[in-house]
């Protein structure tokens, strides 16, 4: 009797020491709103891509995108992209909120626009500008 | 009492269990979160190929797997 207490006991131990590593070891990114924001981001990169690699749009070092030349795009064209801008930094701040809610943790939304933040910069392509923590825009 | 250790354990047991909830709470999960924003951003910029690229080409036909061919 003694010694099954014990096993339980112990086995509960385990779990507790267990349970925390599965549960960490991913986010969970797979519900409809995230699917949503997603493919609404993925078909508008077709109409901002030529922006950023023009240099008159680049990626803000709070993980949102900026209009950071508006020199750059003809005339007509200026409201068009200035609207892509704030379209697509609206899908982005409702990805990381929504990614922090899914989780069950909307506190963890400012890490996860962070942690965003770099990855968007570290995976953009060479010629495209970011801004660095400071501020300051630099050209990949 | 022999077994007066017991519920001591069991005490020692729950406060593990406790400690190991407040840990999740806290700790931000960096790794799991890269992992995450990577998989995102590489669709949204379609950096990598989905694993079950879905459009066959229009036009060409799509080869259909011989039934009963083998020699």
């Amino acid at each position: 009797m003694t010694r099954w207490l014990m096993h339980s006991v112990l086995a509960l131990l385990m779990l507790t020491l267990v349970t925390p590593v599965f549960a960490a070891a991913n986010l969970e990114i797979n519900t409809p709103a995230v699917s949503r924001l997603q493919a609404s981001m993925q078909s508008r990169y077709q109409r901002l891509s030529r922006y950023f690699a023009s240099g008159a749009v680049g990626l803000t070092h709070n993980g949102l995108v900026a209009l950071r030349a508006a020199s750059q795009v003809p005339l007509p064209q200026r409201q068009q992209v200035s609207a892509l801008v704030s379209a697509e930094n609206q899908d982005r701040r409702a990805l990381y909120r929504e990614i922090a809610r899914a989780n069950g943790h909307p506190e963890w939304e400012a890490e996860i626009q962070a942690t965003f933040a770099q990855r968007w910069i570290s995976k953009a392509p060479a010629g495209w500008w970011y801004q660095s923590p400071g501020g300051a825009w630099r050209r990949k | 009492m022999k077994n007066g250790w017991l519920p001591r354990l069991a005490a020692l047991a729950l406060c593990g269990l406790l400690a190991s909830c407040v840990t999740i709470n806290i700790y931000f999960p960096a790794a799991a979160a890269q992992k995450a924003a990577d998989k995102i951003i590489d669709k949204v910029w379609r950096l990598k190929t989905p694993p079950h690229s879905p459009k066959p080409k229009a036009g060409a036909p799509a080869p259909q797997p011989q039934k009963g061919g083998a020699r």
